[in-house]
């Protein structure tokens, strides 16, 4: 099957052309990024944690089989039931054959990127399970059709007004009505209703503590709480990667987490979930999907450190600039570069190049992921596997063979000079000229370096 | 010490008054300078688009004329950046270790080897922004980065201090990417002249009525968008600065 290329320069065009879109989505994450830099003040022993987190999740990683091991035998103690998924696929069955053992035909649930990725909303509904975001941004995400744009505030992209809309088309709300606070009730409305009638209850989860057999999950809502504790029944799924030995853990990862994620101390609610409520049922779902493979990916496996905290989204100039939904995948932003072409290498063979390089993302991932050289590399590997466009190898391949040639590239500078003092306006800012379309081209200058050298130094009896 | 001055192929085409300056800054400061007259590029373009094979010619070239120097001194971050950090399309000979470990950018040359205590001819009596690029910022690590909380400290700074006259502006994101990025200034042409856009007002907002920077292809990219956008601001290398020039 031909897999289409995702065209993120195209979405980011036309992310761009809607001012106040762009400018919310622009202000808004750079003042997470803000908010962020201030919590790093107030902890003298910042760069320290971020060393910590990453050695531990570095250990973590080459020592995976054996934590994981232990988590299940330690889990199992707790009353938990552990299942292993390899794949999407898989972990959709699992889900779908729990909630039928149960005849659960509601599902409310909280915000899971590994459920995002295993489409799982797709498989369960056509099999008779109604799925409920109960998270807000996820859910006016769910409502309108869209995957979230960005992994802690999926609906960043959106403004009040584009709520408002939503919502009258689903809750039969005033249109009209832009006001935060009576969404936010006609939201609580709708959705209370539904939890409090739920059968099954689905959390994600950000940590899996080895030595306890536990799983904690953080939010700001409550959302994740209400999901897991109104249901008789709690299906948590997690990548495997969210792992980590021990309980003492927590106090390096939760103190970095909302701190790189929104700039607060810590979330509102930070749930450690240690078994099932009297009378219930818990399950814990370990998501490979990908993930070991990646493992095994010499220079793309500390990718795997990632906790989902965005800080790199919020960062990221070309990601504010771009929109969540422009990168086409589950995963956005810089992280979303690097790991989505691990799902599919010539479907997201253009993410790596949605970056300038520019490296603050690594700079604030607490887990110091150096993700501007996986970007980097990953363009290396692209091109090897051939998943550049056709033009744009060309072009460097022509470029490549120019630039080991003095005598070719000089005539070729030359020629550029001559075509900027005396070609027409019209012929340089064509729709053939990207440089141009936005922008002024430089201005032609009477003499290159080059030459200005030659006669000004050289003719002066300057030995070369 | 000998000194070889490589000159980037877009200074060279579109900016020879910053190649200019920067041999007579050396110059002036006593240097024994050289350009070789067969250089073209350091190969960085084909390598960050991945296509590292073909940036090999461009390395072995660049090698062949630079081999013989002390010192290789470019005004130019990214291109300092890919000698120093990424040149491997070509084998890893001594005289490639030679000349990837002697390469400076022009600042840092300046402040930590020449380590220059004043530039007496330069005044230059102007409000200006200081752009740090992402490859002297980041990769060089010439200033220090806002996403890591640490100690002010910017060698740029420090050298244009020394001059009489000027004055900074500070803009409100000064770390913030300009979105020139090579080739990316081209297949993600929207957001990156948006990028520019936002940072030429950025300054301009804060009061500067240059820019100056020690790379002259974000200037180059930055100028293409403050001249499209009509926003009133002028670009200066700060080899110029340096070297003297009043405007």
């Amino acid at each position: 099957m031909k897999v289409k290329r995702v065209n993120h320069a195209k979405a980011a065009e036309e992310f761009l052309e809607d001012a106040p879109h762009l400018t919310f989505h622009d202000e808004r994450l750079w003042d997470m990024r803000q908010k962020r830099d201030q919590q790093m003040h107030i902890l003298p022993e910042w760069q320290d944690l971020r060393s910590r987190a990453s050695e531990i999740k570095e250990h973590t990683l080459a020592n995976l089989p054996e934590y994981l091991e232990q988590f299940e035998a330690n889990a199992k103690k707790n009353g938990i039931h552990v299942h292993w998924a390899a794949d999407a696929a898989e972990h959709n069955r699992i889900v779908g054959e729990i909630l039928e053992r149960h005849g659960s035909k509601s599902l409310i649930k909280s915000k899971s990127m590994v459920t995002e990725e295993c489409d799982m909303r797709s498989y369960l509904e056509p099999r008779g399970v109604t799925v409920t975001e109960t998270d807000l941004g996820e859910r006016i995400q769910q409502l309108d059709g869209q995957m979230p744009s960005h992994i802690v505030v999926p609906a960043v992209h959106k403004l009040v007004p584009d709520v408002a809309k939503i919502f009258a088309k689903n809750y039969n709300t005033d249109p009209n009505d832009n006001s935060p606070q009576s969404l936010a009730e006609a939201q609580r409305m709708a959705a209370r209703p539904v939890i409090l009638a739920a059968d099954a209850g689905m959390t994600g989860g950000n940590f899996l503590v080895a030595e306890t057999g536990t799983f904690v999950v953080c939010t700001n809502e409550g959302n994740a709480d209400l999901s897991s504790t109104v249901p008789n029944l709690h299906i948590a799924t997690l990548g495997i990667e969210r792992i980590v030995p021990r309980m003492a853990d927590m106090g390096v990862f939760i103190r970095l987490l909302s701190r790189s994620a929104l700039g607060s101390p810590i979330t509102q609610y930070t749930t450690h979930f240690r078994g099932p409520q009297k009378g219930g049922e818990m399950h814990v779902i370990l998501v490979d999907n990908g993930r070991s493979a990646r493992l095994g990916m010499e220079e793309f496996w500390t990718s795997l450190k990632c906790i989902r905290c965005g800080a790199c989204m919020n960062t990221c100039p070309v990601y504010r600039r771009s929109g969540g939904l422009s990168y086409g995948a589950v995963y956005s932003g810089p992280i979303g570069a690097i790991i989505d072409p691990t799902f599919n290498e010539r479907k997201y063979s253009a993410l790596p190049f949605a970056s300038t390089m520019n490296g603050s993302c690594t700079n604030v991932c607490p887990v110091k992921i150096n993700i501007h050289e996986q970007l980097y590399k990953w363009r290396r590997v692209l091109a090897e596997h051939h998943e550049l466009p056709f033009v744009k190898r060309e072009i460097m391949h022509m470029a490549g063979r120019l630039m080991g040639q003095p005598t070719l590239y000089r005539t070729a500078i030359n020629g550029t000079e001559v075509a900027l003092s005396t070609l027409p306006r019209f012929v340089l800012y064509n729709w053939l000229n990207p440089w141009g379309k936005h922008r002024e081209l430089p201005h032609p200058v009477k003499q290159t370096f080059h030459s200005w050298y030659k006669e000004n130094r050289l003719k002066k009896g300057k030995a070369q | 010490m000998k000194i070889g001055l490589f000159i980037p192929c877009y200074i060279d085409a579109f900016y020879p008054n910053t190649g200019i300056a920067t041999l007579e800054l050396l110059e002036k400061l006593g240097q024994d300078v050289d350009y070789p007259m067969n250089q073209t590029c350091c190969g960085q373009p084909m390598a960050n688009s991945g296509c590292n094979s073909d940036a090999a010619a461009a390395e072995a070239l660049f090698v062949k004329n630079f081999a013989k120097y002390d010192a290789i001194v470019m005004p130019s971050g990214s291109c300092t950046h890919h000698v120093r950090d990424n040149f491997d399309a070509i084998p890893q000979t001594d005289e490639v270790k030679h000349v990837r470990a002697h390469t400076y950018e022009l600042v840092e040359f300046l402040h930590d080897i020449l380590k220059v205590e004043d530039f007496p001819w330069a005044e230059f009596p102007h409000k200006v922004g200081l752009h740090n690029s992402c490859g002297t910022l980041r990769a060089l690590r010439t200033a220090s980065m806002s996403e890591l909380g640490e100690p002010f400290f910017s060698k740029p700074m420090d050298l244009l201090k020394k001059v009489k006259g000027i004055s900074f502006a500070t803009p409100k994101r000064p770390d913030e990417c300009c979105g020139f990025g090579g080739t990316f200034s081209v297949t993600e042409e929207a957001v990156s002249a948006r990028m520019g856009y936002d940072k030429v007002r950025d300054h301009h907002e804060a009061g500067a009525e240059y820019i100056v920077s020690a790379d002259t292809s974000c200037m180059m990219h930055q100028q293409g968008c403050a001249e499209r956008n009509g926003v009133p601001i002028r670009f200066i290398h700060i080899a110029e600065i340096l070297n003297g020039a009043r405007a």
